[in-house]
Formats: C-alpha cells, sequence, structure tokens
C-alpha cells in the first residue's frame, strides 16, 4: 500500500492568499497544469484581514501621484536596504495589476467622477491606497478567487505541506498531508511557488492568524534557500489591548487616515514631539494643518500619526513606558473627536471604517464614533523572507519561487502600509508567469525523492508514537513558551544580552520539541498540526533572532537599545542566513548592488 | 467570571455526543478563546475550525446554544451567565469531527454560477466609470465572508435536503452582487428558476437573520432575483408578495 497519494502538476503553488492565487492565475493563463494547495479553506487566506487597502499611483485623487514618487517612498520607507529592483516594478506594474482587479469585478469605493478612489496611507506622499471600506483584503481575496475557479486550478484545500523534495539541486515538489484525514500527498512538479505568508505566530502579542508560522520561510530555508532581512518585523502601531482575548488584533491604519490622532494620558498629541529629520518637510508642524491633509486638502502636509509605523510604534511605545499610556497599556487613538470638525460624523466614520466600528462594539463594548479607542503595538508583518531574484522571483534553488510576505527584498527594513497587498499582486503574477516558463522545460523527478518523502512521512508521524506518554511534551505548551520568550527578548526594542538569551531558549525548546507527544486519531487533529508547525516556528525564530543580533544599528523595524543610531555602514548590506551542511543556521552580510543612476535621481529628486 | 462548563460536540463522521469540559472565563472572551483553552488543557485533539479569529474570514462557524453563530465573534457575557453553553457543529452539512463540517459542496456550487462578465470599458485606457451610489447596493452583498451559515439555518437546505436542485442564499447574494454589478452583462435568470431552486425560498428571513455581515439576505438580494425571474418566469410565492406589496 502506497503511504501517500500522488498528483502531478506543472507548476504548485503553495498558499492561497493573494500572492499564490494571482500566481496560480498567472500560471494558467501561461497553459501550465497548477495545482494549488492551502492550510484552510480557499478565501480565508491572511490576505482576507487586510483592511486599508493596495497601493497604486494611479493618481486619481491627487495628479502629482506617478511610479517615481512610489518608488521613492518605498525606498525611504525601507531605509533603502530594499531589492531596488523590485521597488521600482513593483511602484511601475501595481496600477495596472489594481485595474485589472476592476476587470474581473472588484468593486472599489469610488471618486466623485467614478473612478477607484484612493486614500492617505503612512508614509505615501500621496493618497495612493485604493480601497472597498476597512475590507479592502476581503474584496481583492474574493475576486481572485473567484476568478481563479473558472481557470481549471486543481485546489487542494486543508492541506499542510510539509516538506520540499529536490533532485538534484532543483525543487521537484513537495510532501504534504490533508487536515481531513491525516493522509499524505506527494506533488510532484516542475516548479514550486512558496506564496505562504509570514511568521506572526512566533510572538505571543500579534495580528496574525494560526496559519502565520512561517511555513514558507522554513520550508525553503531547509531545502538550501537564503533567507535575506528577518530581523525586519514589522510591529504595527495600532493593535487592540482590551479586553485580554483580543489583544493584537489590528486597528487599522486607516483610522488614522480618516483623521483619528493618537493621545496619551494627559490628552497630549505626542506624535509632535518627535518627528524625524528626514519627514519634517513633509510633515504638519500644527494640528490644524495636520486635519487639513486628511481632509484632502493638497497644501497641508502629512499629521504625524501617520509616519511610518516603525517610528509610530515606538513613540506609542515610549509614551507607556513613561507612564503617560491608558488604564491597560496602550494609548488612546480617538476618531470621534471628527464630530467637532464635519457635520453628521457618527455616520461617516461607520460608513468609512465599518468593519473597525463592528470589531469595537462586539469584542470590546466600545462605540468608537462615542469615545476613544485603546491600542498599543502588535507583531504583524514580517519584511525579512526568501531571498528572490527581483524580475523572476526565483530563490536562490532553481525551480522554487516565492512571492508576497514570505519573499523578501521589496520593503527593506520597514513595509509602508498598503504596499503589501500591491506586493502580492504584482510579484504574484510575476512568479507565476515565471515558475511555468520553468515548468515547461523540466519534467517530474519526484521520483528521485521518494526516499525523502518516506522520511518526511514518518518524521510528521512521530509525535503519535511518543503518545501522551510520560515525559511528551505538549506542543501547545512549547508553542506557548516559544511565543512568550520571542515577545520579551526580540520585542520591539531589543538589546544583545536578551537575544542572547533567547538563542539559548530556543535551542532549549527544540530539544523540548523533539520529546513532543500527541494523542487522538490522524483526523483533523489539531495538536498534531501544531506539533508539526513547531520546526517551522523555531527555524524562523532563530533566523529573527540570529540576524538581530548582527544588525549592531537601528533601522526602519529593527530597533536596538543599545545601538540607538542608523548606522551608515550597516545600511550597504543585508543579512543572509542559510542552512550549513551540519544543519548550523549561516549568516553573511551580503552588499546591496549599486543603484543604477536614473533611480538614484528619482530619490534625490523626491527628498526635496 | 468564573468556571464555565462547555457543552461541546465530540465525534466523527455524525457520530458523538457532547462532552462536558470546564474552563474558566476571563474578561472579553469569547467562545473560540474557550475551545482554544479547553484544546491546550484536557482536549489537545479537539478539532475545531478557525483561521483570522477577529470575524473576518468566515472559518468558525458552529451552533452555539443552537444558534449558528460565529465563534470568534460570540462573547461570552452575551450568554446567559451560570448555565452550560453548548458548543455544535453546523448541521446542515457533512460532519467530519467534533466541530468541523465538511463544507465543499458551497465550494462546486459557486462554480456553477456565470462569472463576471464586463462590458466593454468605458474609457480609451480599459478602465471603467462608476458612481458610488451604482456600487452601493453590490459592495453590501461583497462583504459576504462565506461563513455559510446562511447556508446552514435554510429549511431548503437543513431540513429538505435540496443541496442537488437549491444553492442557498449565499449563493443568491453571490448571483445578486454579479447580476447588480453595474458593469456586467451576463444573463442568469434562467439558471436561478431552472436549476438553482430560486422558487424552493419561501422568504423566512432565517438566513437575514443570522448573517454575521448583517446582510440584508432576503431582502435586498433574494426578493429582487425572484422578482427578475417572476419578470421572465413565474413563481408562486412572489405572486403572493406581489399582491402584498401592491396593498396600500
Ligand atoms: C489584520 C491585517 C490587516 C492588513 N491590512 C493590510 C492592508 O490594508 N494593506 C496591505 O497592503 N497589507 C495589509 N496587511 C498585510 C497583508 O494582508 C499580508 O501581508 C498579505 O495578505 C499576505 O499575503 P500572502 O498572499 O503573502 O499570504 P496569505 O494571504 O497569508 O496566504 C498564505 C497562504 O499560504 C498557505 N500556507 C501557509 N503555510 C502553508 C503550508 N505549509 N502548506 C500549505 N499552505 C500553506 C495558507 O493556508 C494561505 O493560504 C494586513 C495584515 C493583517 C494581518
Ligand atoms: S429566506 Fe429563503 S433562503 Fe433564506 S432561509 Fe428562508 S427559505 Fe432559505
Ligand atoms: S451571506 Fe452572510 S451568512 Fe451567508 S455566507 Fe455570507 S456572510 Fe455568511
Ligand atoms: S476565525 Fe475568522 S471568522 Fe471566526
Amino acid at each position: 500500500m502506497a503511504e501517500y497519494e500522488r498528483y502531478e502538476h506543472d507548476v504548485l503553488v503553495i498558499g492561497a492568499g493573494g500572492a499564490g492565487l494571482r500566481a496560480a492565475i498567472a500560471a494558467a493563463e501561461r497553459g501550465a497544469r497548477v495545482g494549488l494547495v492551502c492550510k484552510s479553506l480557499l478565501g480565508k487566506a491572511h490576505t482576507v484581514m487586510a483592511e486599508g487597502g493596495v497601493a497604486a499611483a494611479m493618481g486619481h485623487v491627487d495628479d502629482r501621484d506617478n511610479w517615481q514618487v512610489h518608488f521613492a517612498d518605498t525606498m525611504r520607507g525601507g531605509q533603502y536596504v530594499n531589492n531596488w529592483r523590485m521597488a521600482e516594478l513593483h511602484a511601475k506594474e501595481a496600477p495596472d495589476r489594481v485595474r485589472e482587479l476592476e476587470a474581473w469585478g472588484a468593486v472599489f469605493d469610488r471618486t466623485p467622477d467614478g473612478r477607484i478612489l484612493q486614500r492617505n496611507f503612512g508614509g505615501h506622499r500621496y493618497p495612493r491606497l485604493a480601497h472597498v471600506g476597512d475590507r479592502t483584503g476581503l474584496e481583492m481575496i474574493r475576486t481572485l478567487q473567484d476568478h481563479a475557479i473558472h481557470k481549471g486550478i486543481d485546489v487542494h484545500m486543508e492541506v499542510t505541506i510539509v516538506q520540499l523534495l529536490k533532485d538534484g539541486d532543483r525543487v521537484c515538489g513537495a510532501l504534504a498531508y490533508d487536515r481531513e484525514r491525516g493522509r499524505f500527498r506527494l506533488f510532484a512538479a516542475g516548479a514550486v511557488v512558496l506564496a505562504t505568508g509570514g511568521i506572526g505566530r512566533a510572538f505571543s502579542v500579534t495580528s496574525n492568524s494560526w496559519e502565520y508560522t512561517g511555513d514558507g520561510h522554513s520550508l525553503a530555508y531547509a531545502a538550501g534557500a537564503e533567507l535575506m532581512d528577518m530581523e525586519f518585523v514589522q510591529f504595527h502601531p495600532t493593535g487592540m489591548v482590551w479586553p485580554p482575548s483580543v489583544m493584537g488584533i489590528l486597528v487599522t491604519e486607516g483610522v488614522r487616515g480618516e483623521g483619528g490622532v493618537l493621545r496619551n494620558s494627559l490628552g497630549k498629541r505626542f506624535m509632535f514631539d518627535d518627528i524625524p529629520d528626514n519627514y519634517k518637510n513633509q510633515t504638519a508642524d500644527n494640528e490644524e494643518e495636520g486635519w487639513r491633509y486628511t481632509q484632502g486638502d493638497k497644501t497641508a502636509r502629512r499629521s504625524p500619526e501617520l509616519l511610518t509605523r516603525d517610528h509610530v510604534a515606538r513613540c506609542i511605545q515610549r509614551e507607556v513606558r513613561e507612564g503617560r499610556g491608558s488604564p491597560h497599556g496602550g494609548v488612546y487613538l480617538d476618531i470621534a473627536w471628527i464630530k467637532e470638525r464635519i457635520p453628521k460624523a457618527e455616520e461617516h466614520i461607520k460608513r468609512k471604517l465599518p468593519s473597525m466600528y463592528h470589531q469595537f462594539m462586539q469584542l470590546a463594548n466600545i462605540d468608537i464614533t462615542k469615545v476613544p479607542m485603546e491600542v498599543g503595538p502588535t507583531t504583524h508583518y514580517v519584511m525579512g523572507g526568501i531571498r528572490v531574484d527581483g524580475d523572476s522571483q526565483m530563490s536562490t534553488v532553481p525551480g522554487l519561487f516565492a512571492a508576497g510576505e514570505c519573499a523578501a527584498g521589496l520593503h527593506g527594513a520597514n513595509r509602508l502600509g498598503g504596499n503589501s497587498l500591491s506586493d502580492l499582486l504584482v510579484f504574484g503574477r510575476r512568479a507565476g508567469e515565471h515558475a511555468a516558463d520553468f515548468a515547461a522545460t523540466k519534467r517530474g523527478g519526484a521520483a528521485s525523492s521518494e526516499s525523502a518523502a518516506t522520511e518526511a512521512i514518518r518524521v510528521a508521524l512521530a509525535p503519535f508514537d511518543r503518545g501522551a506518554s510520560a515525559g511528551a511534551e505538549s506542543p501547545y505548551a512549547i508553542q506557548h513558551d516559544l511565543q512568550k520568550m520571542m515577545q520579551e527578548l526580540v520585542g520591539i526594542v531589543r538589546v544583545e544580552e536578551e537575544m542572547s538569551r533567547a538563542l539559548t531558549g530556543i535551542a532549549a525548546l527544540r530539544e523540548r520539541a523533539k520529546r513532543v507527544g500527541v494523542y487522538g486519531n490522524r483526523e483533523y487533529n489539531p495538536g498534531w498540526h501544531t506539533a508539526i508547525d513547531l520546526e517551522h516556528l523555531l527555524s524562523v525564530a532563530e533566523a529573527v533572532t540570529r540576524a538581530a543580533i548582527d544588525r549592531k544599528e537601528s533601522r526602519g523595524g529593527h530597533f536596538r537599545d543599545d545601538y540607538p543610531d542608523k548606522d551608515p555602514a550597516a545600511g550597504a548590506f543585508n543579512i543572509v542566513l542559510r542552512k550549513g551542511g551540519g544543519g548550523e543556521m549561516q549568516m553573511e552580510r551580503r552588499p546591496i548592488p549599486a543603484m543604477p543612476q536614473y533611480l538614484k535621481d528619482i530619490i534625490e529628486a523626491q527628498k526635496a | 467570571m468564573g468556571e464555565t462548563t462547555f457543552r461541546v460536540w465530540r465525534g466523527e463522521r455524525g457520530k458523538g455526543d457532547f462532552a462536558d469540559y470546564r474552563t474558566e472565563v476571563g474578561e472579553g472572551m469569547v467562545v473560540l478563546d474557550a475551545m482554544h483553552q479547553i484544546q491546550a488543557e484536557s482536549a489537545g485533539d479537539l478539532a475545531v475550525r478557525w483561521n483570522c479569529k477577529a470575524g473576518k474570514c468566515g472559518s468558525c462557524s458552529a451552533e452555539i446554544n443552537g444558534k449558528p453563530r460565529l465563534m470568534c465573534m460570540t462573547r461570552m457575557d452575551e450568554l446567559p451567565a451560570g448555565e452550560a453553553v453548548t458548543v455544535e457543529p453546523m448541521r446542515a452539512f457533512p460532519h467530519v469531527r467534533d466541530l468541523v463540517t465538511d463544507v465543499s459542496w458551497n465550494f462546486e456550487v459557486k462554480k456553477k454560477v456565470k462569472p463576471f462578465k464586463p462590458r466593454a470599458p468605458d474609457a480609451p485606457d480599459g478602465t471603467w466609470r462608476m458612481q458610488q451610489e451604482d456600487v452601493d447596493r453590490v459592495q453590501e452583498f461583497r462583504k459576504c465572508i462565506e461563513c455559510f451559515l446562511c447556508q446552514d439555518v435554510c429549511h431548503v437546505l437543513r431540513d429538505h435536503h435540496k443541496h442537488d436542485e437549491f444553492i442557498g442564499p449565499r449563493f443568491f447574494v453571490h448571483s445578486a452582487a454579479l447580476e447588480m454589478h453595474p458593469l456586467d452583462v451576463e444573463d442568469r435568470v434562467h439558471e436561478l428558476k431552472e436549476t438553482q431552486g430560486i422558487g424552493y425560498c419561501n422568504i423566512t428571513k432565517c438566513c437575514t437573520a443570522v448573517c454575521p455581515e448583517h446582510i440584508t439576505i432576503t431582502d435586498n438580494a433574494i426578493i429582487p432575483l425572484k422578482e427578475r425571474v417572476v419578470d421572465e418566469f413565474y413563481d408562486p410565492v412572489m405572486k403572493l408578495v406581489k399582491l402584498f406589496r401592491r396593498k396600500p
């Protein structure tokens, strides 16, 4: 009896969020036979949660916007360690990718002249985010999903990849189990696209769902691919802080885009106190101007609440640490105040921010049209990921592609809001097309890795053998301890000594993970699933920690209390991690290639 | 809030029974938190489907105290204090394990609804113009998170098992979103009547009552679709509705 069922595809796409769906559509349109695998049901991936919008320089609201400005904004937000080629392609192609969604049925909010409406967001110079109220991700994933189901793509829902398979250097497929029955599947493929999203579940306070265990990062790393920029984790400034069970759930930046302001317990708008030099020219220095900016006044400069996320998150952290926080350890985010400025403010808020209104009403008994919210930083996004070629999205392993949050490069040290959804579309499509082209030249090969598959199955089932026997560790307990440790020691403010302790802690947890035991049977058994995910979580936690120790400066999402300043020398390299021959994690500082003159000129021109 | 008893359905493929678990309920907790706590404390293999824990993905549908609801959006403090809370899987779909059901039927049904087909672009650059007031209606339908709670509660599926002849309220909402899309030029009325069973709906509005996105499924989606069907065909229920509406 075969231990697994076998499936053949030209292109196997792992992940069905925005990036995976867009890649699958692109590959299918190139004529490839596509398999699309996801851990949850179709349409439930993380992308569904995105709220604020998708960034594309269409210039519908402010015609001064164009790809050059978007490019410069993205580079500055990323503190210039981005892959500039990706930033260029992204800024150029995003408008077409958004218009394409409209052609596939998406219904964005409209401008008065009937075009796609765009809103302000942190770090974007002009109103740039196409949106649908505060449920843009839902609109996007549903549009892609409804388009994809008519493309002849084979969808494998609730199927989890546990290992990539290789034929020599090249990736030739993957091994998976299905949640429902716990049976294994072997996918043979000419090319594989990873679109597995992020790693937020390595921390305890996060806006991310259970799926975010860094699978793609870890699968690629285990297969020999390089990871890059893993020290850059984005802590979103505004997550819910109360009640405890909703701690971390996101409060969209759109609240601030619509005029919401941050105040400390003294009622002060503390964001005016600390405006970084490189944003001074473009930031309002008084409340009146900030308000006019949020209301679309083109002569006004942006309010300081809309500075980049890393900066706003640290300012909030400072207020709390210095004793000016709200009762539950956050600060106040107030949108209700706009009733002083506009008529029918309550209706306006409910229309512009319906799911935020809903979320606070239902989960916290708070009416945001009447009283301020309490918010604090939450782990949100990982800029780091699989190192890829900017044009093709291929990793350093032939045949293995990556797109979306699990790939690195576009966002550098800090991602601007809205630049992820556009990232998924632009690079999802590119990855799908290039994977299809690659697969067209390669065939089969998975036969050679059958012994690898058998071994992977043995490892995956081992927790059952240990069962709940004496000395067996609970997967939930290990996961919980890891999250807590990462939150405390490698979180928003980092120091060497704490991170070294984290490394020791990760090694100890790895030992415990070897003794993890689960009970019950293989059918829809969450204990078992959690046990399998542990390896991924431990790998990404180690990668984040090692890279964070090595970057001895503060930049973007990475803030070191022992090196609080930016070091120009450190701006010249990315940190790259790779699995060594003995299984150890190897690290290297890789120089960033020189930027071509025409891109440098754009950046200079936009600095004014 | 203290300890609370949860009567959770445990079992496989239709066979099963309630099992009682006691766990501590803290401030602001939702039912899904309690299920996770039970997993971590005493039932590591308790099968629960969930994803976002923020009411956005529609994965965690279940029947709580007999009512179809999202586990992640049902706060403990809105349920009767001091009483046991029952948590069961959705009953209108085949059972898999514990709280998980096989909802794949819905994904198959969706493929049968004709996809979006836009009119030729309005502008030379290949784009269209639509006014906000013309898309408001469709945007309501597009809020759907595909939780399938409306499908679970609809008697045509739940009690009469017309899964082969009736696509259910979720897909009437989906069809309405397409039919009323200002750019769409496809015609879905024939199928709605002939193969998708809109005539079976007798406007009980149970679906509307459970929709976590507060989509007015019956009034805004189903009745207008029925009207389109009537314009072309005959529907006994709609005849009554029309009579009723004509009264002053
Ligand atoms: C609350 C919230 C709000 C956000 N708002 C915005 C916003 O307004 N604008 C913006 O640009 N960005 C926003 N983001 C960020 C953005 O939503 C994500 O970065 C983006 O959706 C990631 O998309 P993806 O396609 O890379 O991955 P996802 O959408 O997360 O999809 C990952 C897929 O991979 C699958 N998968 C993972 N591991 C495996 C495995 N081992 N085997 C099989 N399948 C696997 C999952 O099942 C899933 O289908 C937000 C994020 C959050 C959390
Ligand atoms: S209104 Fe129609 S679709 Fe909705 S529950 Fe009643 S019969 Fe079903
Ligand atoms: S219409 Fe409402 S109840 Fe039905 S699937 Fe959509 S969100 Fe759920
Ligand atoms: S878990 Fe997503 S809706 Fe409940």
